[in-house]
């Protein structure tokens, strides 16, 4: 086990490092920063100015070394705009959008494995196909569509819910968390569901397979003809067989929730770092930019590596040692 | 992203919901508004951008204010004038106390000046506003006088850019010190309560203005980027007023009687630049066969001419626009301080266009392709394939290529593009200083040209510049620069498009003053009588 996790500290490490250089050169390909942030009437001592203020004047290569430096002392640089360490930026952003990205998968599963079951196990009936049909819906119908028409219609035509913005928050462990306050839930309610809705989709399709495909094994049929109940059956030989690919999926997902709620952040205003990544890259906001992706590689690298933990709890043939042992 | 907006609302359109109320404001003196871009930072020095400007106006004050259309009123200068061509005195305003009851002195003038250029990692610095000045003498506390090296007809238009802070809190304060309000101690209407980067700004009464007391006690900024969702907010009664309503939902808007839309023409003229840096053809313009042409047809003021003319200016206005613009034929509206009125937006004639392109030796066109930007001006990507439908016309086989901000705007400036869709918005409010940076020959280190991407250049425009530039007296100037205007829009320097229009939608029993600036200010809302 202790050998596996140091292997993977190491591919991690040069993922990080591979990451940090592509969006290096991608950012200067795209353009100049200083083009950007400079006012249009300033001269050119100005523009000198501004480009060797933020390091900009000196070679690439030079600059991605000295962001190297800072990064192994933790020091990501500060931001080019708001001037102030880019790190920092997203961390204060990063409760948000984390808060939604896991309120908007507790959604999808308590909702989405228990559909996907019923639509498995009853595929013909008339609920399993109003599931299934359900589901299209919702894979389909484009994300800031439905976050508009939520918003028409609890916002603008009901006057439930506010349209935009995080509401009241508390401190729990010192990160300020929003689904403790009445305020924070209304706030929280649409653009989570929003969020929701496609991985939500996903899930029933995925439970609902693994479930049809589970019902005509022979130890279910077993376990059935040693009349066990059927909830026994279902909650233990069914589910339990099925959750490693829905397992993996939400690990993946929940990553892909966490990087890329931008466009739900962007129709609910919620001041997280999908909003700031979208504004930073419009502005070349470089620093922002890399320590966005690092940090979300990151949680990618850490929820990558707690899913194989889940495997081997869920399976105890898959071991995590095992690739090294084959050597 | 625009492009699902659109369909996205073209899609809530369709579906037709009638809007709900939702007009109660929070509390009555409380007043929530949703800007369209970030806030950058609360240091009044750290970043020239025009919603930061926009911003500080409210907590700290110039020397010289703007109005609602760009004239220099007293700020916390009551008078100024030039003594010589070399010297200026500003007498400043009394009994003004700054946010925590100290008084305001000449002090704290030379200190702001002094702290100016001297902003770490500032991104985009007020010295290109400051540096005229080499040195200020303090006569007394409420007399100041500036010297500069050359003579600066800029002055008072630049002072007015600049935010004066306390010496007293500034002395050692860092831009974090601003954006935390530890130092955030102005002179202005609002005193800062809290700004959250990306986020809102919270800002409360001071109730001590000596400009008297603002009708709000508490006024709230939200950031709201998307178009969408600044609209559902207003709708939804989240916020009572938001800048920059989307073109597709003003008609919407303006029939609702629960809101109400003001609009002003702006400072922003779209324009084209006609790359004529080099006498071989620049980028992207090639023979109808794709073949290279012998010369540089831009720099041919014919060739210019019938590009200018084949735009009809109109029907973008009315189609693409919905009537927000005002088609240009300069580079500022007419009431601005050093138009022409004899400037009028070219006539539509695409007859005379063809004549004109055979004269100039291109009876059967040539081609090339409109560069422009698809994120940064209303509209912008639609005006682009509007005038390549114009050019097509006049048998110039016309491409469209557009793309975000970060990148284009790097590529324009080295060069890259041969027809190139801008725009520019005049913060001074007098046409000279952009006939300076969008049309005088290229030479960055004097500030002239500075944005000049086309590299036109013509030496009777820049002697008229220069001249004016040092001309003090104000109705000589003026004269001065209609004149270069003249001479400039004659040889289609550039071709102006339109000017844009911005507008405000804010909820009924609210009346926002309209500015040609662009700026949203709190101070311009007030409950309608």
């Amino acid at each position: 086990m202790l050998a596996y996790a140091i292997r993977r500290l190491g591919q991690s490490l040069f993922v990080l490092l591979l990451m940090s250089a592509l969006v290096f050169i991608g950012v200067y390909a795209i353009g100049d920063p200083v083009e950007l942030l400079v006012n249009p009437m300033a001269d050119e001592a100005e523009r000198l100015r501004a480009a060797a203020a933020l390091g900009l004047d000196r070679p690439l290569l030079e600059q991605y070394w000295s962001f190297l430096q800072g990064a192994a002392s933790g020091d990501l640089g500060k931001s080019f705009v708001f001037n102030v360490p880019a790190l920092s930026l997203i961390l204060s952003k990063l409760p948000a959008t984390m808060e939604l990205a896991f309120v908007a998968m507790v959604i999808a599963i308590a909702i989405g494995i228990p559909l996907g079951l019923v639509a498995g196990l009853k595929p013909d009936s008339f609920i399993g196909r109003t599931i299934m049909a359900g589901s299209i819906l919702g894979f389909s119908l484009p994300t800031f569509w439905v976050g508009l028409v939520l918003v028409m219609i609890f916002s603008v035509h009901l006057g439930w819910l506010p349209s935009n913005g995080r509401g009241a928050t508390v401190l729990v462990a010192g990160i300020p968390v929003s689904f403790l306050t009445a305020d924070g839930l209304a706030h929280l309610a649409m653009p989570a569901f929003n969020l929701a809705l496609f991985k939500l989709s996903l899930l029933v399709r995925l439970t609902r397979a693994g479930a049809r495909e589970a019902v005509l094994q022979d130890y279910v049929k077993f376990a059935r003809a040693k009349g066990l109940t059927q909830s026994r059956v279902i909650g233990v030989h069914v589910l339990k067989n099925i959750l490693i690919p829905i397992v993996t999926v939400i690990g993946l997902e929940l990553g892909s929730v966490i990087a890329f709620a931008i466009v739900t952040e962007s129709i609910f205003a919620w001041p997280g770092t999908g909003k700031l990544l979208i504004d930073s890259i419009n502005q070349l906001d470089r620093p922002v930019i890399v320590a966005y992706l690092l940090v979300i590689v990151t949680l990618f690298i850490v929820i990558n590596f707690v899913v194989d933990v889940l495997y081997s709890l869920l399976d105890p043939r898959v071991r995590l040692g095992g690739a090294s042992a084959a050597h | 992203m625009p492009r699902f907006l659109r369909l996205a609302l073209a899609a809530l359109a369709i579906l037709g919901l009638p809007f709900a109320a939702g007009t109660a404001a929070a509390a009555e003196r409380e007043v929530t508004i949703g800007l369209q871009a970030a806030i950058t930072s609360m240091d009044p020095h750290y970043h020239n951008l025009s919603p930061n400007n926009s911003m500080m106006l409210h907590v700290f004050e110039p020397l010289i204010k703007r109005d609602a259309n760009q004239k220099l009123v007293p700020g916390l200068a009551v008078s100024w004038k030039a003594l010589d061509d070399l010297t200026w005195e500003f007498k400043l305003r009394k009994n003004v106390k700054w946010h925590d009851g100290t008084p305001f002195t000449a002090d704290d003038v030379v200190f702001t000046l002094s702290r100016v250029p001297n902003v770490p990692k500032s991104p985009s610095s007020f010295a290109t506003f400051t540096k005229p000045i080499v040195s200020t003498k303090v006569v007394d506390p409420h007399t100041i006088i500036f010297k500069t090296a050359a003579p600066h007809v800029l002055l008072p238009s630049d002072l007015a850019s600049v935010m004066i802070v306390s010496r007293l809190h500034g002395e050692k304060a860092t831009t974090e010190d601003y954006n935390s309000g530890k130092a955030a101690i102005g002179t202005g209407p609002y005193k800062l309560v809290e700004y959250v980067p990306n986020q809102r700004v919270v800002l409360k009464a001071n109730y001590g203005y000596w400009g008297g007391e603002e009708p709000w006690d508490k006024v709230t900024f939200k950031i709201l980027t998307n178009a969408a969702a600044r609209v559902a907010a207003l709708l939804s009664g989240d916020v009572q007023m938001i800048e920059t309503v989307p073109t597709a939902d003003i008609a919407k808007l303006s029939a609702d009687k629960k809101y109400s839309l003001v609009d002003k023409v702006s400072n922003r003229v779209i324009y084209v630049h006609l790359n004529q840096r080099t006498d071989t053809p620049p980028p992207f313009v090639t023979g109808k066969d794709g073949k290279p042409l012998a010369h540089n047809p831009f720099k041919d003021a014919r060739v210019r001419k019938a590009l200018s003319i084949a735009i009809n200016r109109q029907a973008i206005s009315d189609r693409i626009m919905e009537k927000r613009s005002v088609p240009a034929g300069q580079l500022l509206p007419d009431f601005f301080f050093g138009t022409s009125k004899k400037l009028k937006p070219p006539k539509y004639d695409p007859e005379g266009a063809k004549k004109l392109l055979a004269e100039a030796g291109y009876p059967n066109g040539f081609s090339l392709t409109i560069h422009g930007t698809n994120n940064r001006y209303i509209n912008d990507d639609k005006i682009a394939q509007a005038i390549a439908q114009f050019y097509t016309r006049i048998g110039i086989d016309t491409k469209v290529e557009t793309m975000p901000a970060s990148v284009y705007f790097s590529r324009a400036t080295k060069g890259e593009f041969g027809y190139m869709l801008l725009g520019w918005g005049t913060e001074s409010g007098e046409q000279g200083s952009s006939l300076r940076s969008l049309l005088a020959t290229y030479d960055p280190s004097k500030g002239m040209g500075v944005t000049n991407r086309a590299r036109y250049s013509n030496p009777q425009l820049d002697a008229l510049i220069n001249e004016a530039m040092a001309t003090i007296d104000d109705k000589k100037r003026e004269g001065l620069i209609q004149k270069a205007a003249e001479i400039a829009m004659g040889d289609t320097a550039l071709i102006p498009i339109h000017y844009e229009v911005s507008t405000w939608a804010t909820a009924k029993g609210l009346r926002y003053t309209p500015r040609t600036d662009q700026y949203t200010l709190a101070m311009g809302l007030k409950p309608a009588k």
